[in-house]
């Protein structure tokens, strides 16, 4: 297979975690009222992002073995 | 007028760079497409932990996501039968049971297993009748989306409706099945990063699961049941007035985990696809099976909102909009609380998670309905013997042709809403014995074309008969049920109607299956029935694979695991 879904899967996601976890870094508290005072963007972000890189680092995984 | 939901630039960031990546995938695939096999089945090439994800996302196209959390908050914990019961075993069954049959016999489809086990008519049948069902489904997801758009954004129905069949067009266009496929796995990891925050600040704002049991235990009572309904699932099936579903165990168990769910999973080619382009028998088989294991877990992700929403909306914290008739829609459970809880940027990724799930249903439909009609209708019936580069220059046509009849449906459905529901009515009968067809096709070798035709014939009447002589308790007669004049019998809730239609019809084509068949010849010799049917098939030596490879030994994990929730929840 010369395409694989894990690549686009690690970048999507990588994107949206950073994204999500600069948002929750420069954002105003009183916008995490509503989600209990949490500042779920920066928490879920990191994790989204965690998702991401290890989706990345199996495709280059397995792109570096013959 | 105030919109339930307001994104900010993070999100709508997040929903744009979402749309490219599909648009993407597409566009990446699309060297990968050579030949009609490579745009139906995906050159039958999948891996199995992508297949098993796809068969997964498929089904879960918008309406499961937004219905179960409706469901959740409506019926509480025993939602969770439509998963536990209602789901695994007959996923786990496909894999175990029917997927070497289908897999093995390379049929292209599952109406294509039923010419080369049964016959043309048979076939012909059940192509027909799925080819216009998957279409209209197809229509009905696509006015879902739009009109929620419109309420909860105040998006113009039109350009809604526009954009989302537009980059569903492109990206199968593009790519075909292989498009769909890799779509559908990004959409489940959507649906999973996008709820869980949800499901879990739902259930910290709640106390924790023993407070929301307390809080449940209020919504039960208000509502005249025992306290417990909404948080035990087995313990009020006894008799259908002592849970909000109005049904009762034997119902639930044969109805909906019986004949419904085995006759959805095993039979709908729309998921059976997903497994059909695994690219190995292997990988075939255990494609329910990977898929299994997210399905049991669902429950948390989308039924746990909608009880929080209910202990919610007791307590007067959160309000749902209202149908005309004054009741809540509970339809907005999943809508509002996205709104209610996720701050700018988690809202962006939950909410392009619901987005999501509309397109890949309607893609799903879409990549179905375009193999069916391209191999049972237009290569049988309109133009056989001509070049594969045709068919598949064909099967392209098929999805303009098939997404423009699905904007079409969706007008319909905005305007003659009782259409939509008439046709599904009718889809639900036809459906409704097919899984009786299969089960004496694939185990009893006597089967023959003349029996399963009659038989699917004999059930579709059944469901329509015993749809048409009762009636859910309060409903007057008409789209409900009751219209063939008299009503022999009132069920406590549609639900109940619904699980007993199922019986009847299946029963109803099992018996007419089984003497038509003993009473015609066979059509078939059993040298052409050689992996077809299970007696004749010869058992392939296991292959040495590790034990997490062998579905038996998966299956018996799943079913372990589900067995203990079921307990748990009881």
């Amino acid at each position: 297979m010369n395409f694989d879904l894990r690549l686009p899967l690690g970048l999507i996601f990588s994107l949206f975690g950073a994204m999500l976890v600069i948002h929750g870094a420069l954002s105003d508290r009183a916008e995490y009222a509503r989600a209990l005072g949490l500042n779920v963007d920066l928490g879920w972000g990191a994790v989204v992002f965690a998702f991401g890189l290890a989706m990345l680092f199996l495709a280059f995984r397995a792109r570096r073995k013959p | 007028m105030i919109h339930p939901i307001e994104l900010h630039g993070i999100d709508k960031a997040i929903l744009l760079i979402y749309f490219l990546f599909v648009l993407g995938i597409g566009w990446a695939v699309k060297r990968r497409v050579r030949g009609s096999t490579d745009f139906f089945l995906s050159g039958r090439s999948i891996p199995a932990w992508i297949a098993g994800l796809a068969f997964l996302s498929a089904n879960l196209g918008a309406q499961e996501v937004i219905g179960m959390a409706a469901s959740g908050a409506q019926y509480g914990i025993a939602t969770s039968h439509f998963y536990w019961i209602g789901a695994i075993p007959a996923m786990v069954f496909l894999g175990v049971f029917m997927m070497p049959f289908y897999y093995g016999s390379r049929a292209r489809s599952v109406p294509e297993y039923l010419r080369l086990r049964f016959d043309e008519k048979t076939r012909g049948f059940n192509a027909i009748s799925f080819a216009v069902m998957t279409i209209f489904s197809s229509g009905i997801s696509l006015y879902a989306l739009a009109k929620l758009l419109e309420v909860l954004l105040g998006w113009n129905f039109n350009f809604s409706i526009g954009v989302s069949a537009a980059v569903v067009l492109v990206y199968i266009f593009l790519g075909g099945l292989t498009s769909a496929i890799y779509n559908e796995v990004l959409q489940f990891f959507m649906i999973v990063f996008g709820f869980a925050p949800l499901a879990w600040l739902g259930l910290r704002d709640a106390g924790g699961w023993a407070a929301l049991k307390t809080r449940l235990n209020a919504v039960a009572v208000a509502q005249h049941f025992a306290p417990g309904t909404w948080t035990q699932s087995w313990r009020h099936m006894g008799s259908p007035g002592a849970n909000p579903m109005g049904v009762e165990w034997f119902g639930l168990a044969m109805g909906l985990g019986f004949v419904l769910s085995f006759g959805y999973w095993c039979t709908d080619f729309l998921v059976v696809q997903r497994a059909m382009a695994a690219d190995s028998m292997s990988a075939a088989r255990r494609t329910p099976l990977v898929a299994a294991f997210p399905k049991m877990l669902f429950p948390f992700l989308v039924i746990l909102p909608g009880m929080v929403a209910i202990a919610l909306i007791q307590e007067g914290r959160l309000a749902l909009p209202a149908n005309p008739d004054g009741s809540h829609n509970f339809n907005m459970v999943i809508p509002v609380m996205l709104g209610h809880y996720l701050p700018p940027g988690l809202l962006g990724l939950g909410f392009t998670a619901l987005m999501a799930s509309f397109m890949s249903g309607m893609a799903g439909n879409v990549t179905a309905f375009n193999t069916v009609w391209t191999y049972d209708i237009y290569q049988s019936y309109f133009a056989p013997g001509r070049s594969d580069a045709h068919y598949l220059g064909m099967g392209r046509l098929a999805t303009v042709f098939g997404v423009l009849v699905s904007v079409a449906a969706a007008y319909l459905a905005a305007r003659y809403n009782n259409i939509m529901n008439l046709l599904q009515l009718v889809f639900a009968f036809v459906n409704a014995p097919l899984f009786a067809t299969f089960l004496l096709g694939m185990f009893w070798r006597r089967a023959n074309g003349h029996g399963a035709f009659v038989g699917l014939v004999l059930g579709t009447g059944a469901a329509a008969l015993h749809h048409g002589l009762t009636l859910p308790a309060g409903e007057p007669a008409g789209l409900k049920g009751g219209w063939l004049g008299g009503v022999l019998h009132t069920y406590p809730s549609e639900m109940a109607q619904n699980f007993w239609t199922a019986i009847f019809a299946w029963s109803v084509c099992l018996v007419g299956t089984l003497l038509v068949s003993l009473a015609t010849a066979p059509n078939k010799s059993d040298p052409e029935l050689a992996g077809l049917v299970y007696s004749l098939t010869p058992r392939p030596a296991p292959a040495p694979e590790p034990w997490y490879k062998r579905p038996v030994v998966l299956g018996v994990i799943v079913l372990s695991a589900t067995l203990m929730l079921n307990l748990i929840f009881a």
